[in-house]
């Protein structure tokens, strides 16, 4: 859940100068996500039934290139979008109404497919547990996998990527971020911590 | 958005696009198998109508119920209301089962007003219909039905043609198609324009024929016969000949032009069967759209920071 990971870092962040590190820059990025789309192509010999779907906002961009890349290396056409999770939340009443993100299904559905679920940070599990909710009312999968760029730990629930592109360990003070050239010009994933917090 | 749901009035530009965009996600559910989400469980929302209505309440109904909410259905008929209960003790009798929403409709302008500002109770106030008064979500699923078919409503021309003086539909979409940027036209006879209707933000005609070249969206209000202790027109037969709109009048609005009504229809009378059941006719993906377009207001109203 990007916004709820963040802004309890952010609270933490403000009260203090916080300095930023690049982890992964542009070219660690696309090499992660060529090893985890050949990783996913291993794990289900092929790309037969796969679905690719984002959790928005930066979960789907990383999931239109893991499909491109997949059918690059397969010579085929890998159907990719985007599983909103905000009506499936657990904290709704916690804060203001957010706005929905669009979800966009492909044709085929997702009855009987090999459904990998992408995000941009693994932090809580939280939305992953929203997004199997949601996944749960579109269909019913024949399995589901769940990709993630960067693995940051502190989960809340029992869930694990079965896919990383980089584990990441944080402290709670620290607030990753990751920019994609899609969002926002161009592609880092970024830590930054309060002085003296470690 | 504030607290409460009670007049077009009470929207910024921001509120009404934000639960028009809201009800355009929502609107793809009706093509799920499971056409339900978990957002509002536990919630309970009380459907408070004292006036007979089958398709707002139906809505409404539909709206919660899909959202996982439970659905209280309080009629004034066969209820203690018959027998005198007040606006107030009925109100209390809400409060003391935990209403978190109360969609209400009444006979009388500003019910839902006093509902929400008495401080009799705490729950969230939904105005679906106050005399002749408001109807927001009756607008803002026409604004909603508008852009699917028209792209963003700035400057684009609507007109809305016949009982405006009793129709508190015509009232709800003159203030917020015109919060949104369109063009709002209101024709009528000159005994069915409301006294003050020049402070709105719209322009009126008495002539039909003048205003159908240019616009791209006409609505057909109801004549509210059960409304009318008076003799508001000659007859219905003149009525028609000037106000309705029959296939000689459909046949000169422009070609992207659709044609909307509120419903209930009176065939025959403001608009003929044959407009009615038209291809542009979008009156039925109008009730299909309410649905999407109260979920996003339930969704909006209650999923929030407790108070």
């Amino acid at each position: 859940m990007p916004p709820a990971q963040r802004s309890s870092s952010t609270q933490a962040a403000t009260t203090t100068p916080a300095t930023t590190r690049v982890v992964l820059d542009a070219a660690d990025i696309t090499r992660a996500l060529t090893r985890i789309s050949h990783e996913i192509l291993e794990r289900n010999k092929g790309s037969a039934d796969l679905v690719i779907l984002g959790i928005p906002t930066r979960g789907v961009a990383l999931a239109h290139r893991v499909a491109a890349v997949i059918g690059q290396v397969e010579d085929s056409h890998v159907p990719s979008g985007s599983l909103d999770i905000t009506m499936y939340r657990d904290d709704l009443r916690l804060r203001p109404a957010r706005t929905l993100e669009p979800t966009e299904i492909p044709a085929r559905g997702v009855d009987g497919a090999v459904v990998v679920l992408v995000d941009d940070v693994l932090f809580s599990g939280r939305t992953v547990r929203a997004a199997l909710d949601a996944l749960g009312d579109v269909g019913r999968p024949k399995a589901v996998q769940l990709a993630v760029l960067v693995d940051r730990g502190h989960r809340q629930l029992p869930i694990r990527a079965d896919f990383v592109g980089k584990n990441l360990p944080t402290s709670l003070l620290e607030r990753v971020q990751v920019s994609l050239a899609e969002y926002d010009g161009d592609d880092a994933v970024l830590i930054s911590s309060a002085d003296g917090a470690g | 958005m504030q607290r409460h749901l009670l007049s077009t009035a009470d929207l910024t530009r921001d509120d009404a696009v934000q639960i028009l965009d809201t009800a355009e996600e929502l609107r793809s559910l009706a093509d799920r198998p499971i056409k339900k989400l978990p957002t509002l469980r536990g919630r309970t929302v009380v459907n408070l109508f004292f006036e007979d209505s089958t398709r707002t309440r139906i809505s409404f109904e539909a709206a919660a119920k899909r959202l996982s909410a439970d659905v209280i259905n309080f009629s004034a008929k066969g209820s203690s209301v018959s027998k005198g209960e007040s606006l107030k003790d009925t109100a209390l009798t809400l409060e003391a089962m935990g209403a978190d929403a109360v969609v209400i409709r009444h006979g009388s302008s500003g019910a839902p007003h006093r509902l929400a500002t008495s401080g009799w109770v705490r729950s969230s106030v939904v105005n679906a219909g106050d005399g002749t008064h408001e109807h927001p979500t009756q607008a803002l699923l026409d604004a909603f039905t508008l852009r699917r078919h028209l792209g963003e409503l700035d400057g684009r021309r609507v007109t809305i043609v016949g009982d405006v003086l009793h129709s508190r539909v015509a009232r709800s979409n003159a203030l917020l198609l015109s919060t949104l940027g369109a063009e709002v036209t209101l024709v009528a006879p000159p005994t069915l324009l409301p006294v003050g209707v020049s402070s709105w933000p719209v322009q009126t005609s008495y002539d039909l024929d003048a205003s159908l070249d240019k616009c791209d969206a006409v609505m057909m209000l109801r004549v509210q016969s059960e409304r009318m202790n008076d003799a508001f027109f000659p007859s219905a037969r003149e009525y028609s000949r000037r106000y309705g709109l029959d296939d000689r009048r459909f046949a000169r609005l422009p070609e992207h032009a659709i044609v909307m009504h509120p419903g209930p229809m009176n065939r025959g009378m403001e608009i003929s069967a044959d407009v009615a059941d038209h291809a542009r006719s979008v009156i039925v993906e109008q009730v299909t759209n309410g649905v999407a377009v109260r979920m996003a207001v339930l969704y909006l109203l209650l999923s929030r920071e407790p108070a």
